[in-house]
């Protein structure tokens, strides 16, 4: 992997009717061989993003960069780049050979060259024997295989999926994640992916981008996204999160002093706040909240709490609890054979480590 | 417990088996069924189903000769029409009765123009003859008036051919004339002695209290039983002496003169009534057309005519029907072709744009719908004509000479435009609703794959379009195939369509039966091309939609 950008977007804006920008201001540089993926919620524009490095939108300001080059005047066809859609987009006319032989031909490869490279291809996928199928012989896990193939058939560089597992059950999609990444890996291609679903984008991806509101939030490697988000959007999206909001009263030795609603004190790691006054909301994961006080600094500020729910997960155990007027506070706790099972209606001290908790933008 | 080990059929609770006791579970609700789609089944049986089969009938039937002329077809059975000579005498006198009992039933006319459509003239002939045929026979009834005045009342002869219970029914009627009148019977065993005048009067009987509605007891009786009387005197029947009948007495008289009596010479007098009675086209039109059910009218639709040697083609000049079928067929062809042309890319456009300016040009595409067919075929006169809208801007345009103005009216072309222009939303339709289900990810997906717009469109799109060009090719070419008022108004004599000649049958000539087997033609045809497109296509392969 050298570091030289392959895929750039630079100050790209996108609008559709002149009013709303789907897409400000975006900034965003890969290198070759990095599997990429834009996570968000529906709406936030990242399919948007997809078709202007894909062509079929052209950005209404900026530049997008392929190769460093600029591409925006370069025809769809042209560009060489491998397209996986939601809905597969198999030609429906066409056996899956046939599907396959369409990027070759319109290439003018020959015809043994073009059946050799498609039996590499179907048999990358294991779907070797599904050749003279039409795409709805196929199940929806074949005919994402087959999609993939297509895709990856004609050798393209640059590889963008958008949200190509979505509408396939949670046992294939998870199958079919580890192979996408394993062929991508393999291949040395550059992959774009789509996805809402967190959990995906965190088991396959270099680094993640995260969307909303047509920017990025934050763009960092998965175990970097999860442990060190650098917003309020960013901790609440990925992962679960417990937010408490209140107010700065002072900040020492890189450490915050937050006062909560409720006039509670609190500890926390300064992120996006300055000043004593700011308001903040701060985040903490729920498998760092600590209740055996024995582990906690002696000098450490804790919160009572009262305990609503504890449910049993098997390998975890899930405890909701009310703190500082808020009774969607969960913890949870490894299921360890000194572990206590805490019961409803239970009054416990929490705490955390300061590090651990963020204080975030409001 | 495994399936296989059981052989015998599936049994029910009830110990019946499955099948039957499935089958008597479905019976109820397909019933309901039935019952719901009743009303609708009679309404197709009765206005669609009933007059195609009855079109499909009357393109073969023919009952109206033999019917008419029943006596004449039988006889005309042994006669030879390749032969110099015309038909024996008895056929004559056959013709005699028939016609004058068709005279009085007033249907020589309808005979006559039926027969007309195979040669012309015969129904004048026949409209003339049954005037005369009326008083052929009065040299009889004459003779015998003078042999006896017995013979000139009617009541006479009701006494002799009536049943005796018959009469006094109707003597009883006579005085009260309150309730139908009684229904004449034949004096039984007079059929034997005199069985061509039983017949003849239990025919005038039967129609004069029937159809003509009249009071037997005061009618008086036709030219045509005294000679049928003559004729079965003549043969002094044996069980003349035995007869015991008011009015016996009279006829054995009768008998013993009958031998003096003149006689009339049925050939002859058919002759005088017109010479064409002894030309042989004549009657071998007749028995050309004796059967009850004919293939003439099928081979008239095809240009040929029966002969009594079997079909022949008919002369050049005379041919008409092939011709127009195969320029309907062409046209039709050629109409659905522009239609596609003109059609696939409106479609597409309105498939494309956003809902909102889709809906509006949908409107202006169903904006002929809402105009009259006539108001709109009109127009199109007004616009094409020499000195037309469309003429007048090719000639300010400088394309076309003033003095070579083009004829785009009463011709083929004229047809062709307006046709193309009326059928055109027959088309976009389901073209549109075809590609409002193709994804717009198939084009994006061929691009990314490397094919321009070209290649995106004609190896991607158009194929998956192809459903929609056959269902709006078929819906424009089955419309089209059978029009008629737009190629009328518009086609001249060179644009017209068969569909034309079926509607001049149907409204001037009043030849349905050559209407019917022209619709029953073109009702093949249609099939026939319905049957090649699944064959070729697949009507699978049809979609009007989703
Ligand atoms: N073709 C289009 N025309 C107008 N608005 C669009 C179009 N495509 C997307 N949008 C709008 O742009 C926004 C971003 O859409 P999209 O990029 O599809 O989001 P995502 O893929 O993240 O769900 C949405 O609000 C959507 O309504
Ligand atoms: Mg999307």
């Amino acid at each position: 992997m050298n570091n030289e950008a392959f895929v750039e977007f630079e100050r790209v804006q996108k609008s559709y009717d002149g009013e709303n920008l789907v897409v400000k201001d975006l900034n965003l540089s890969l290198p070759k061989g990095e599997f990429l993926t834009m996570l968000g919620p529906s709406g936030s524009g990242k399919t948007t993003c997809l078709m202007m490095l894909a062509g079929f939108e052209t950005a209404t300001h900026g530049d997008i960069r392929l190769n460093g080059q600029s591409i925006n005047n370069i025809p769809p066809h042209k560009r060489g780049i491998g397209m996986v859609f939601q809905n597969y987009a198999l030609f429906p006319h066409m056996t899956v050979a046939e599907n396959l032989s369409f990027p070759l031909e319109v290439r003018k490869i020959g015809k043994s060259e073009r059946e050799d490279k498609i039996k590499v291809a179907l048999d990358r996928v294991q779907m070797g024997n599904f050749a003279g199928r039409r795409p709805a012989q196929l199940s929806g896990g074949q005919q994402q295989r087959i999609a993939l193939a297509r895709a990856l058939v004609f050798e393209p560089e640059l590889v963008l999926m958008d949200e190509p597992l979505g509408a396939l059950d949670k046992q294939l999609r998870e199958t079919l994640q580890f192979e996408i990444t394993h062929l991508a890996h393999e291949l040395g291609i550059t992959v774009v992916y789509v996805t809402h679903d967190q959990t995906e984008a965190l088991t396959m991806s270099d680094r993640v981008a995260v969307f909303d509101d047509g920017r990025i939030q934050q763009l960092a490697p998965p175990d970097k996204l999860y442990e060190e988000p650098e917003n309020s959007f960013v901790a609440q999206f990925i992962g679960e999160n417990n937010t408490l909001e209140g107010v700065v009263k002072e900040i020492k030795n890189g450490s915050a002093l937050v006062q909560l609603d409720d006039g509670s004190l609190i500890d926390a790691k300064p992120i996006n706040v300055s000043k004593p006054g700011e308001r903040t909301r701060v985040s903490i994961r729920p498998e760092r909240v600590e209740y055996n006080k024995d582990r906690l600094r002696a000098d450490a500020h804790t919160l009572s709490a009262e305990v609503l729910e504890f449910i049993y997960m098997g390998d975890i155990f899930r405890t909701r609890l009310r703190v500082a007027g808020r009774d969607d506070f969960v913890i949870k706790t490894r299921n360890a054979p000194d572990q206590v099972r805490l019961k409803p209606g239970q009054q416990i001290e929490i705490g955390w480590l300061a590090e651990d908790c963020r204080a975030l933008d409001a | 417990m495994s399936d296989s080990t059981h052989t015998g059929p599936m049994l029910a609770a009830d110990g019946t088996t499955l099948k039957s006791s499935l089958n008597r579970a479905l019976r109820r609700q397909k019933l309901r069924a039935l019952m719901l789609i009743a009303p609708l089944l009679i309404f197709v049986l009765v206005t669609f189903i009933a007059p195609i089969a009855d079109m499909l009938f009357r393109s073969v039937e023919n009952q109206i000769v033999s019917d008419t002329l029943p006596r004449t077809t039988q006889m005309l059975g042994d006669w030879d029409a390749d032969a110099a000579d015309i038909p024996a005498p008895q056929v004559f006198e056959a013709l005699y009765v028939d016609m004058f009992i068709a005279t009085e039933r007033k249907l020589h006319t309808r005979l006559g123009s039926r027969l007309n459509y195979e040669l012309t003239g015969v129904s004048s002939l026949f409209r003339k003859s049954g005037r005369k045929v009326e008083d052929m026979g009065e040299v009889y009834q004459d003779q015998f008036e003078d042999l006896d005045k017995f013979w000139k009342k009617g009541a006479n002869l009701n006494a002799l051919f009536g049943a005796p219970d018959w009469q006094a029914a109707q003597a009883a009627w006579d005085t009260s004339d309150k309730k139908a009148q009684p229904k004449f019977k034949l004096r039984s065993g007079l059929e034997t002695v005199l069985p061509q005048a039983s017949e003849a009067f239990d025919v005038y009987a039967r129609f004069t209290q029937g159809e003509d509605g009249k009071n037997l007891s005061k009618a008086k009786p036709w030219a045509l039983i005294y000679s049928a009387l003559y004729n079965d005197l003549v043969a002094q029947p044996a069980g003349l002496a035995a007869l015991d009948a008011p009015g016996a007495d009279e006829l054995r008289a009768a008998a013993a003169r009958v031998g003096d009596f003149d006689t009339v010479d049925f050939t002859a007098a058919f002759k005088k009534i017109d010479k064409d009675w002894v030309s042989q086209d004549v009657w071998r039109v007749i028995k050309t057309y004796s059967p009850r059910f004919t293939n003439g009218y099928f081979l008239n639709s095809i240009d040929m005519k029966k002969t009594a040697d079997g079909p022949q083609m008919r002369a050049e000049n005379e041919q008409l029907y092939i011709k127009l079928f195969i320029r309907t067929l062409f046209m039709s062809l050629v109409i659905t072709g522009s239609c596609i042309l003109l059609g696939y890319p409106v479609a597409w456009i309105l498939a494309n744009l956003p809902a909102k300016t889709a809906n509006l040009l949908m409107i202006l595409v169903l904006l002929p719908f809402w105009t009259s067919l006539l108001v709109r075929t009109s127009a199109w006169k007004v616009m094409l004509q020499q000195q037309g809208v469309i003429n007048d801007t090719l000639v300010w345009l400088g394309l076309v000479a003033d003095d070579s103005r083009l004829a785009l009216i009463n011709n083929q072309t004229g047809t062709i435009i307006a046709m193309t222009h009326i059928l055109l939303p027959f088309m976009i339709l389901p073209l549109f609703s075809v590609m409002k289900t193709i994804p717009p990810s198939y084009l994006r997906a061929a691009k990314s794959l490397g094919a321009t717009n070209w290649t995106a469109f004609w190896r991607v799109y158009f194929p998956q379009s192809v459903p929609g060009i056959g269902a709006g090719s078929i819906l424009v070419f089955i419309l089209s195939i059978g029009y008629y008022i737009t190629p009328e108004i518009v086609g001249g004599t060179t644009g017209t369509f068969i569909s034309n000649r079926i509607a001049y049958h149907i409204s001037s000539s009043l030849n349905w039966g050559l209407a019917a087997a022209l619709g029953a033609i073109l009702l093949a045809v249609v099939l026939g091309l319905y049957w090649a497109y699944d064959r070729i296509v697949g009507i699978d392969n049809v979609k009007l939609g989703g």
